[in-house]
């Protein structure tokens, strides 16, 4: 099963890779990382998509705990939370397709942040079903270059009671 | 005041209450050993090779319980400890490793004898630092030391560029060490100690399974109080030797692989396990299906990744194992009224009783002699009161199943890592710690010749470290593998040609003995250890000795080759 897994961490030379090299070292999955700064100077936060059974993701999260240099963990699993990844996608954008391209555009609430002759860029936010959708569409147009950022996620403020 | 680089490191240690340092110079450190002669209070032992001082380090640390250190150089300095360090950090031993680097300014650059040590090393430290900036330097030595032997136990790298070294800034040592991402949970959490308190009283076929963990916590004690109230038989893993008395009614021996028989039963019939700091190694668990399929689990571990990561458990106890162990004896105590705790065992006691002395740890008499007999000779004329160290294969598991261990901190053996080349260095250290007790390393003729250039060291430093090789001129175990799963296809494992080790210890100025017929044996043996200076004693032992009990690889437990 997918999870999502937050991860404070002091941000020092080679944390990232004692985060990697964990994951890799244990034959972990993952799927996207992503890493930035926080409000607070000194701590990064880093957003790891992985998959895998119960006893794996517990042993993933119970390792990640186990790097010094790690301050907290938190699945999203286990919480209601907000997850959204972002995508920059060339398309081929001939004037014919054009129409078409900007209708899709706005069904998906993307945006144009660049335009060629012939290419258009979006800018599209969602959570990764949402941009699976939009890059199937967007297909049959010919996608030239395709860029994602991974997961960000954040938990919801208002928790379903337990 | 101001101190230098160097000066701030050796007070540093200091404070640490260090007093033995195993180290190899170099250009890196050249400045570090410039400082070393005047702090008289750190006895500096200089190896032959780098691996031997983080070996010997890691012996000090486990005959001790305090930290290990060594000192090395820059680059190829700094690789040879590797092997040293992932051999400490598989078992659990706490180390601080300092190691020279080229000026900060030149990292990166391919520079004379640099190389990533931090990098190379990430995946077999608990943590590894590389300190930039002299002012952080007491608060990262501190930081090592306080990683290294809290929580579960590892060894710390350290990391020292030359310029570093030289800089020099306001001497303040921090009294206490505070990182906001780490804080080992020691106390157990009270539910969880009740409900392994349950269990144990509602199970009819309990075992204790005792790990290393509890001989680093100081748990052997309160593991022996308990089990000697509540009458539960022990079995220990290879790490876990010493932890309970192996000349107790109680024990069954050690489990695995090489097992005894009454012990590997024991797990598998046993209703209810008690698990006290152990990770379930699959050397441990056999195959891990069959693994006490029949009883309940509780897990007792300071280290949360080892609960569940191999075996399933039905009672996870995250704490410090002698807390843990004292918590469990005190409510068991108050329930002494309610439950009957000796005789609810007397059945499966002589069940165990039965496997015991049906199929106990034996060997074939007669003929060459037996690398068994050499061993329970030791122990004989030891009387348990030496500590041993081993090297890895045969004559590591003869020591482990024919040395009675009767005391934690006796064994040193590489147990996770299986390092051949561990156990003279590691005896080295161990004598360091202990100068006044015998230390005897048991040898094969293969490892001893990994790290054989350290009698120059013992030699040198009036170490008296005996090393008794049970020579099979032979790499013994994988023969004996080849010998049962590989149709005697013995591919390389034959050792003929060797060094003549009585001529070799003579060399390095070394008492060396040889033994080649068992009526020489008691007298020469009994000789070499009242010798006040370091020795060997090669002992030619039958060749084609095979260690048994063996569980296959990849089979259960109880599906056992005897004898």
């Amino acid at each position: 099963m997918r999870h999502v897994l937050s991860v404070l961490v002091e941000n020092e030379p080679g944390v990232l890779s004692r985060v990697a090299g964990l994951f890799s070292g244990r034959g972990f999955n993952i799927e996207s990382l992503n890493v930035a700064p926080t409000l607070e100077s000194g701590v990064s936060h880093m957003t790891v998509t992985t998959s895998g059974d119960e006893q794996i993701v517990e042993q993933i999260i119970k390792q990640l705990h186990k790097l010094v240099t790690v301050i907290k963990v938190v699945d999203f699993n286990e919480l209601a939370a907000v997850e959204r990844e972002m995508m920059l996608l060339k398309v081929q954008a001939e004037s014919s397709m054009r129409g078409e391209i900007l209708r899709m555009v706005d069904i998906f609430r993307c945006k144009v942040v660049d335009v060629s002759p012939n290419e258009m860029t979006i800018e599209a936010t969602g959570n990764a079903e949402k941009l699976q959708a939009i890059i199937s569409l967007f297909q049959r147009f010919g996608i030239k270059e395709l860029a994602r950022t991974g997961s960000v996620a954040m938990r919801r403020s208002m928790q379903p009671d337990a | 005041m101001e101190l230098k680089g160097t000066q701030i490191l050796l007070e540093s240690l200091k404070r640490e209450g260090v007093d033995v340092l195993f180290g190899y110079p170099g250009g890196a450190i050249i400045d570090i050993y410039d400082e070393i002669p005047r702090h008289p209070e750190i006895r500096h032992v200089l190896v032959r090779h780098e691996q031997a001082a983080v070996h010997a380090a890691d012996g000090y640390a486990r005959a001790s319980g305090k930290v290990g250190v060594c000192l090395v150089t820059s680059g190829p300095g700094a690789t040879n400890t590797v092997t040293g360090i992932a051999t400490a950090y598989c078992d659990s031993i706490p180390l601080v490793v300092l190691t020279g680097q080229v000026p900060t300014k030149l990292i990166g650059n391919d520079a004379f004898q640099e190389v990533d040590i931090v990098g190379i090393t990430r995946p077999c430290t608990k943590h590894n630092f590389l300190v930039k900036d002299i002012r952080d330097l007491a608060r990262v030595l501190r930081q090592a030391f306080f990683l290294a032997r809290s929580g579960r136990p590892g060894p710390v790298l350290v990391d020292l560029p030359k310029d570093v070294m030289l800089a020099s800034t306001e001497f303040v040592w921090p009294e206490d060490v505070y990182m906001r991402s780490y804080n080992p949970t020691y106390k157990p959490n009270l539910n969880q100690l009740r409900r392994s308190v349950e269990e144990l009283a509602r199970a009819s076929r309990p075992v204790i399974l005792a790990g290393g963990g509890v001989i680093t916590s100081d748990a052997a004690e309160v593991l022996t109080q308990l089990s000697r109230e509540l009458r539960i038989p022990v079995v220990s893993t290879l790490m876990g030797l010493g932890a309970f008395p192996a000349d107790d009614e109680l024990w069954l021996g050690m489990v695995g692989m090489h097992g005894a028989y009454a012990a590997n039963m024991a797990l598998n019939n046993a209703d209810l396990l008690l698990a006290v700091g152990v990770r379930f190694d699959d050397r441990v668990t056999g195959r891990i299906s069959a693994f006490a399929s029949h009883a309940r689990i509780v897990h007792i571990d300071i280290d949360p990744t080892s609960i569940r990561k191999n075996v399933e458990v039905d009672v996870p106890v995250v704490g410090d194992c002698a807390q843990s162990l004292a918590g469990l004896l005190e409510i068991c105590r108050a329930r002494k009224e309610a439950v009957d705790w000796p005789s609810r065992h007397a059945e499966w006691l002589k069940t165990l009783e039965g496997w015991k002395q049906d199929k106990p740890l034996t060997y074939q008499e007669g003929g060459d002699i037996k690398p068994q007999a050499v061993v329970e000779l030791l122990y004989k004329l030891t009387g348990g009161d030496a500590i041993i160290a081993t090297e890895v294969g045969q004559n590591q598991m003869w020591a482990a199943q024919f040395y009675t261990f009767t005391r934690p901190r006796t064994l040193l053996t590489s147990g996770g890592l299986g390092t051949m080349g561990y156990g003279f260095p590691a005896a080295m250290g161990a004598q360091m710690a202990f100068p006044d007790k015998l230390v005897v390393d048991i040898a094969g003729d293969g490892s001893i010749q990994m790290n054989i250039q350290e009698l120059a060291t013992v030699a040198y430093n009036k170490l008296p470290v005996k090393i008794l090789i049970l020579n099979n001129q032979h790499l013994g175990m994988v023969r004996q593998w080849q010998e049962l799963f590989f149709d005697r296809n013995y591919s390389y494992t034959n050792m003929e040609a060797q060094p003549d080790f009585v001529k070799l210890a003579e060399a390095y100025g070394v008492e060396g003995y040889r033994i080649t017929e068992a009526s020489m044996l008691e007298e020469v043996l009994r000789k070499a250890l009242a010798s006040p200076n370091p020795a060997i004693i090669d002992v030619r032992v039958e060749r084609e000795e095979n260690v048994y009990p063996m569980v296959p690889a990849g089979a259960a437990l109880d599906e056992m080759l005897l004898v």
